[in-house]
């Protein structure tokens, strides 16, 4: 793909209207080519009746190159079979690229069908005169175009001649959802056989001729600083080429092989300056949150008046860790930087902020930088980060400057090594939780009253929101039972450990802590945490929170659905318990029952039951995988996930002291969707917040003690 | 430095490389199978799991000074056409996610049931446990096993 110049972009973002998907408003450059029929920058059909569709959007194991190009190619009318799937690199033709926020399907739903139904409606027309009859004689189907009357039939790749002359439609019809033939269809993953084979390439994988290695050591004290550093001894390994500063804190250590680079890096000598933190420990980090606490803080949510509901007063504090996100595949990019233009082949969320990042630490203007996307092992919010492609462009830029390489390009791969990745990550939030309600005689809560006190990860990163709320909180922290007087507050605390979006971002925290307290209510009011929760929904309507409207009817809907599918209302077996909880985020509703035994004070999970309402089911092959991943990562991150500091360095180095979830803990999952028409909303994020709160309160009705802090293992 | 020779995959290749290398990175740098994946370089992820002689090894933690001389079959050896019984399987069951971890799991699953061709569920625990998946893919792995041993080949090639 050539990406329009940034003046052209700047034309173009003009005329269209800013803001606006601009792929479906511009014509691809090739459109200009009579052999390739282009009306969009998603797609692509050539003579050979090739049917190729671009994917925005970055693969870290969501499915997104097989979901969203079914919703092309249901609207184009393709035969799923003949489909190729491209992926785009930084462009800037595609709008906002980055793949986060449970967003990639509910962003491009719209783009997509429209750049689906357009090119539809083009290639009807040009079947239309190429026989010369009337167009509504003529339908498309499975890839081709019939005149229903004479039968006759023309393949795509037939039309492209004559498609590539006609006028682009911008306003099209959309197909009805009952029409559907592939959205909503169980899809084999695209991508699946070439992983399965050993010949997927991931960030790590990617490989091109001359091509070097680093590793980078990092000062271990964050906000620490490189005083000087002896290379003598690395330089004695063979393989390794070359040793120097990277920024202000990191020496890269570049060799011909990984491992040799490993052993350079391990034999130098490094003096670090320390820095302010070098007395941090985690108990201080707490202290602070506890100090932010006395603050006040910014209204996310307001209505009614909780000070003056009358009724028995409940209390109770929560409490979360720093978390690691842990993508098997650790950090790493791979740069080549030539003087007056830069490539990166990058495993990123973020190919745009790579591009715009890397050309700023170069020093080029950023349509000189070329990223493209490489398969990605997880990135649950860690490849939201760029800082793998700015290290990977520095230490290439400086290979070159050296004359390290000699035929005018220096690649090299930055890798990181699990140790890096674990201390060297940007982490989940800490926070503290500070709830309170009021139980009118019935014990059902009149007043709700929720404190987030956590330091912004937004806000640390030089970007804060309007009153110091951090920007993910309208998609995360609603509250979904309409009571009369409720208060959602976020005070903002500052911490200097490195914040970063992590599955679920501040979702995670305010359920465990809200949907733990809702049940701790149902107890104190003696009633059954599921039937507590169906009376607080009992009434349908509709609440504002920020630009989301919610639904308590679709909140009660998947509520019902995961008890009804649970067998809620029948006895479990002697030794089994479970707990429930339900929590609408990134615009979908879910509902979990988690069933445990407790096996020498520890809980173990055997089954968990999951109901969601995300509109509509792209792939419902995918929505499965994405529902049971996200509960076996949530179960993780509630039994053991925990990043601590001591001396100012994260304690945390490996798999053997931040514990995942093994097959020998991962319960079943079965995991069941309303059906609905609605526009499809998340699904990456909304099955990991209900877990730790169904969790904990499964634990309470086995134990009668209440977890009140993450991890649930200490 | 120092030169081995290593039968993978059935073919003998010579290498010249520090003694201690770990094969992981002979597998990935030097012979260009990067099929075999880093996880955390200290065998606690079997993201690097391959087989010598038969049995499931964590290449990261494995110096190629150990195996040389010794048959090394890695996930590009596993089946001449990508589609060993067990990687049919993992296709049926849409065992992926991300992927990265799952040519780990095949090799572990494939020298499991070279031992047991009809595995129970606690030896399928006990033979996969040490390979971490953080997509949360563990209960599909489980069902992809029964498959393939299922079919009747779970040992053969």
């Amino acid at each position: 793909m050539s990406p329009l110049s940034r003046r052209e972009f700047v034309a173009v973002g003009a005329a269209a209207g800013a803001g606006l998907v601009i792929g479906f408003y511009l014509p691809h450059k090739s459109q200009a080519n009579a052999q390739v029929f282009s009306p969009n920058a998603y797609l692509r059909i050539t003579p050979d009746n090739k049917v190729t569709i671009v994917v925005a959007r970055s693969e870290m194991g969501q499915g997104v190159r097989t979901a969203l190009p079914m919703i092309l190619a249901e609207e184009l009318e393709a035969d799923w079979k003949q489909i190729q799937i491209e992926q785009a690199g930084a462009s800037l033709l595609y709008g906002d690229q980055t793949t986060g926020g449970s967003a990639s399907v509910r962003t491009t739903w719209d783009p997509m069908r429209k750049a689906g139904a357009a090119a539809r409606e083009m290639l009807i027309t040009a079947a239309a005169l190429t026989w010369g009859v009337p167009r509504s004689g003529c339908v498309a189907q499975s890839g081709s175009v019939v005149h229903t009357a004479s039968n006759r039939r023309l393949s795509y790749g037939e039309l492209v001649a004559k498609a590539v002359t006609l006028p682009i439609p911008t306003d099209v019809p959309l197909k009805q959802s009952k029409d559907y033939k592939i959205v909503g269809q169980r899809l084999s993953r695209v991508d699946t056989p070439a992983k399965l084979k050993g010949e997927a390439v991931f960030g790590i994988d990617f490989r091109m001729p001359g091509m070097k290695y680093a590793v980078l050591s990092r000062c271990p004290v964050i906000g620490g600083k490189l005083v000087s550093f002896d290379d003598a001894e690395s330089k004695k390994i063979s393989g390794v080429k070359y040793v120097g500063k990277v920024g202000d804190a990191a020496v890269a250590v570049v060799a011909d092989a990984v491992w040799a680079a490993m052993e350079g890096r391990r034999l130098l000598n490094v003096k670090w300056d320390d820095g302010p933190n070098k007395n941090l420990n985690t108990a201080a980090v707490i202290d602070s949150l506890k100090q932010a606490a006395a603050k006040k803080g910014a209204s996310l949510f307001s209505v009614g008046d909780v000070s003056k509901a009358k009724g028995r007063t409940i209390t109770a504090e929560y409490r979360l860790p720093f978390m690691a996100h842990a993508p098997m595949e650790p950090g790493n990019c791979t740069a080549n930087y030539q003087g007056a233009s830069c490539e990166l082949w990058a495993p990123t969320q973020v190919p745009q902020d790579c591009r715009d990042s890397v050309a700023q630490a170069v020093g080029l203007d950023p349509d000189r930088v070329k990223v493209s996307v490489t398969l990605m092992g997880g990135g649950f919010g860690r490849r939201l980060e760029h800082d793998y492609a700015v290290e990977a462009a520095v230490v290439s830029k400086a290979l070159y400057d050296a004359k390290i390489t000699a035929d005018g390009g220096a690649p090299v791969k930055v890798i990181w090594t699990r140790e890096d990745d674990m201390r060297f990550s940007t982490y989940r939030p800490a926070s503290l939780h500070q709830l309170s309600a009021t139980l009118d005689g019935a014990g059902l809560p009149v007043a709700f009253t929720h404190r987030l006190i956590a330091p912004s990860i937004s806000g640390q990163k030089g970007q804060p929101g309007p009153n110091g709320i951090d920007p993910d909180l309208p998609d995360e922290a609603a509250f979904l039972y309409p009571l009369p007087n409720v208060s959602l507050e976020y005070v903002l605390a500052e911490t200097p450990v490195p914040l970063g979006w992590m599955r679920s971002v501040y979702a995670l925290q305010a359920a465990f802590a809200s949907e733990s307290f809702i049940d701790e209510l149902a107890v104190a009011a003696g009633k059954d945490p599921f039937e507590y929760r169906l009376q607080m929904l009992a009434k349908d309507q509709d609440i504002q929170y920020f630009t989301t409207t919610w639904h308590t009817a679709r909140m009660r809907g998947v509520l019902q659905l995961a008890a009804e599918k649970a067998e809620w209302k029948n006895p479990l077996p002697t030794g089994r318990f479970r707990g429930i909880a339900c929590f609408g985020c990134f615009s979908s509703y879910m509902a979990e029952v988690v069933e445990i035994s407790m096996e020498n004070d520890t809980p173990r999970v055997h089954r968990v039951i999951a109901a969601v309402d995300c509109g509509q089911v792209v792939n419902p092959g995918i929505l499965e995988q994405q529902i049971q991943g996200g509960i076996v990562y949530a179960l993780s991150n509630a039994l053991r996930a925990k990043i601590t500091v001591e001396n100012g360095r994260v304690v945390q180095g490996n798999f053997d002291d931040y514990v995942p979830v093994r097959m020998d803990e991962s319960p079943v999952v079965e995991v069941y969707a309303v059906p609905s028409p609605e526009v499809p909303t998340g699904i990456g994020e909304p099955s990991v917040p209900p877990l730790a709160p169904a969790l904990c309160n499964a634990i309470y009705t086995a134990t009668k003690k209440r977890a009140r802090a993450l991890p649930i293992l200490g | 430095m120092a030169e081995f020779t290593l039968l993978v995959n059935g073919n003998e290749k010579r290498v010249t490389v520090a003694p201690e290398t770990p094969l992981l990175w002979v597998l990935r740098d030097t012979l260009e199978l990067t099929g075999t994946k880093y996880g955390c370089g200290a065998g606690l992820c079997g993201a690097c799991t391959v087989h010598v002689e038969g049995n499931a090894t964590r290449s990261c933690s494995t110096p190629v000074s150990q195996v040389a001389g010794k048959n090394i079959t890695t996930i590009e050896g596993l089946s001449a056409n990508g589609l060993h019984v067990l990687q049919q399987a993992w296709i049926t069951e849409e065992v992926a996610q991300c992927g990265y971890c799952q040519t780990g799991q095949i090799m572990a699953a494939a020298a499991l049931l070279a031992k047991s061709a009809v595995p129970t569920d606690d030896q399928i625990t006990q033979a996969m446990n040490g390979n971490l998946c953080r997509c949360g893919t563990y209960e599909r792995i489980r069902k992809a096993i029964h498959r393939a041993a299922q079919s009747g080949t779970g040992g053969a090639r």
